[in-house]
């Protein structure tokens, strides 16, 4: 499904991928971990297509496809999803009418006629429920005066609202309590099904708990430098990432 | 002091096509000739090049050519049941006005009403000097004590260029009596392709308790350069609402002053500008608080597009008796192209000392962040970047009430930002 080849990218002048490598299959999820500034938020901008980072070489294909040729709004459209580390706010526009636009441009370019109001309502509040989201906060403007919770939780409700093919979850987990964690993990293993993949970005093993990884990849200095099974999440907690480190100084 | 006067020949021209007269045109005349136009060291004109303009576009010694104008539907606002005072070229065109006078008084400005010429002050602008020495017609609005006037009054200046150049300069005047109320719309048009100038001052007295409404649209894709003054004294637990949306013109000076001369007042005055092309959007406003327990509020937004340039300039005067004043403003925009320029100056004179006044003025881009966003949703860079501007304007909209006016607002403004969601 993805197939991201020797990955490099920088931002400015300060390269951050170097030379990264990761295959996902349909159904896979995958745990990107590793310490503060080894990439991983990059490696997420980068595949939903954030201008500020450059490709420095490399390939990224996706259902092949060139991801990388493709603008952000095409790469949504052919299925993939970005949950915002920092969802923005943005006043002045209605949540919903932002989603009704959303899925319906996903829509027309996936060969489907738009929903009309009725249909997109009650999409609505059939995912509404899957992340125990509440409509008086989709009345309100987009992520505005929203807490971190909510925040996180509007994410996983637009991604079921879009059902995307590859997700990607950028530290959807940090700053939330275990109650919000919860229902944000559950929110996403609900979404979980053969055809899909899951790539979740995380500092923390905790959220691995709830949204069980079939891989676990550790990234550093741009890049993956280990890769396992959930177990590696675990040792990673217990042990930290010094001997990670320790180990690539080695070799 | 003294200064050395120069006569440009555009101020001759203006000079001599304004028949000397007695009283106050003949004041106002000789002010004008004091003053002369505002030249490029005019801090009140310093971003808004008016004497130059009206140098390259217009012939003051000519005389306006008759127009032969039938109707006025193509500029009718849709859904507004209304009382409609026409203008062509400066005239008023009874023929094609439709009003009654079962709720209000409608007559042509005299000149003589009670308090003409006491809030435009002629004396330190020459613009405001040129209309009341020049002004040929106008309208004088009058509402009795506790009336609500049911339909609002819409204003068409229309300057029809077809068969020349067009100068224009209309005098109104208002008197709300206690606890009246009414609204006023303002419209331009232009028919034809050549420039017309229109120079348009009015003055009103709010009485105790009443309140009045006036919006303006300035959406005319002629060739208009406008200078305008609205001057509008309160008393007393009155109510002002200015609602100005610049959408077209040349260039358009918008001076706009409140006086509030009483007690448990509330104004607001709120502006929208979405400039495209080489339009000059300049609005001037002040705000005079003379007495306790006021507020004024005010919001101007703008998006500025292309070579458009947009100018802010907002006065709030608290005096040393209005103590207890809330006074607010804002003035935020956003530029979309590299070339848009805006010049914003909130200017705050305060003697009073227990008083809570705030300003703010902003200018930015598009927050780049947000439309990734959008566009991470699926939703195209286009609707995205209309999504935002909407957003953006619907601060300033969403002071209208709901009704036919605020849809026609709403449908212009969604046009210019070519939105389609």
């Amino acid at each position: 499904m993805l197939s991201i080849k020797n990955l490099h990218a920088k931002i400015e002048d300060n390269q951050i991928l170097n030379g990264l490598n990761l295959e996902v299959k349909p159904g896979e999820v995958h745990a990107i971990m590793g310490p503060n500034g080894s990439g991983k938020s990059t490696l997420a901008s980068v595949l939903a297509g954030r201008e500020e980072f450059e490709v420095t070489d490399g390939t990224v294909e996706y259902l092949g496809k060139d991801l990388l040729e493709l603008a952000p709004e095409e790469r949504a459209r052919e299925g993939v999803f970005l949950a915002f580390q920092y969802p923005v706010e943005i006043p002045g526009v209605s949540t919903i009418n932002f989603m009704k636009t959303a899925v319906n441009q996903v829509r027309e370019a996936r060969g489907q006629q738009p929903l009309d109001a009725v249909s997109f309502l009650g999409l609505m509040k059939e995912k509404m429920k899957l992340v125990e989201i509440d409509q008086s906060l989709l009345n309100r403007s987009l992520n505005e005066g929203f807490s971190g919770g909510e925040k996180k939780r509007n994410e996983i409700f637009q991604m079921a609202m879009l059902e995307p093919k590859l997700a990607i979850l950028d530290e959807t987990d940090s700053g939330l309590d275990i109650d919000a964690l919860r229902i944000v993990a559950n929110g996403v293993n609900k979404l979980r099904d053969k055809n899909k993949a899951i790539i979740v970005v995380t500092h923390y093993q905790r959220l691995l708990e709830y949204i069980v990884p079939d891989f676990v990849h550790v990234l550093y200095k741009g890049k993956i430098v280990k890769s396992g099974t959930k177990e590696l999440a675990l040792e990673l907690e217990a042990k930290g990432y010094d001997w990670i480190k320790d180990e690539v100084a080695v070799v | 002091m003294s200064a050395v006067l120069e006569t440009t020949p555009l101020l001759s021209d203006i000079l001599a096509s304004v028949k000397p007269e007695a009283g106050l045109k003949a004041d106002a005349l000789s002010v004008l000739e004091q003053l002369g136009l505002p030249g490029n060291k005019s801090e009140e004109y310093k971003f808004t090049p008016i004497t130059r303009s009206l140098e390259k576009n217009f012939n003051f010694a000519t005389k306006n050519s008759a127009s032969e104008l039938k109707s006025i539907e193509s500029f009718a606002i849709p859904g507004v049941d209304a009382h409609t005072l026409v203008f062509v070229n400066g005239g008023f065109v009874e023929e094609l006005s439709r009003y009654n006078q079962t709720d209000l008084k409608i007559t042509p400005t005299s000149g003589t009403e009670n308090g003409f010429g006491t809030l435009a002050d002629f004396k330190s602008d020459a613009l405001v000097a040129w209309n009341t020495a020049a002004w040929t017609s106008g309208i004088s609005i009058e509402v009795k004590a506790n009336t609500t006037v049911s339909k609002p009054v819409v204003l068409h200046y229309i300057h029809d260029t077809s068969k020349g150049e067009v100068k224009s300069f209309t005098r109104n005047i208002i008197r709300l009596g206690k606890s009246s109320s009414l609204t006023v719309i303002e419209k331009q048009d232009t028919i034809g392709d050549q420039a017309g100038f229109s120079n348009i001052i009015t003055e009103g007295f709010v009485e105790e308790n009443a309140a009045l409404n006036i919006f303006s649209l300035q959406a005319d894709k002629g060739k208009r350069f406008h200078f305008g003054q609205t001057s509008i004294w309160q008393a007393r637990d009155s109510r002002m609402n200015s609602f100005t949306l610049t959408l077209d013109g040349k260039l358009i000076r918008n001076n706009l002053q409140l006086i509030l001369d009483g007690e448990g007042i509330e104004s607001h005055m709120d502006g929208l500008y979405i400039l495209q092309g080489d339009t000059l959007a300049d609005n001037h406003t002040v705000v005079d608080h003379r007495k306790p327990n006021a507020n004024s509020n005010e919001l101007y937004k703008g998006v500025i597009d292309d070579n458009a340039k947009g100018v802010f300039n907002g006065k709030i005067y608290v005096r040393p008796d209005a103590q207890k004043t809330n006074a607010f403003q804002s003035n935020r925009n956003i530029l979309i192209s590299d070339k848009a320029t805006v010049n914003t100056k909130p200017q705050l004179e305060i003697w009073a000392d227990d008083v809570k006044c705030s300003h703010g003025c902003t200018t930015g881009q598009l927050d780049e962040e947000a439309m990734f966003y959008l566009q991470a949703r699926g939703i195209d860079k286009v609707t995205a970047r209309a999504m935002m501007l909407y957003a953006f304007a619907g601060e300033v909209l969403d002071k209208i009430n709901s009704g036919p006016l605020k849809n026609y607002f709403d449908s212009l403004i969604s046009e210019r930002l070519h939105k389609n969601f």
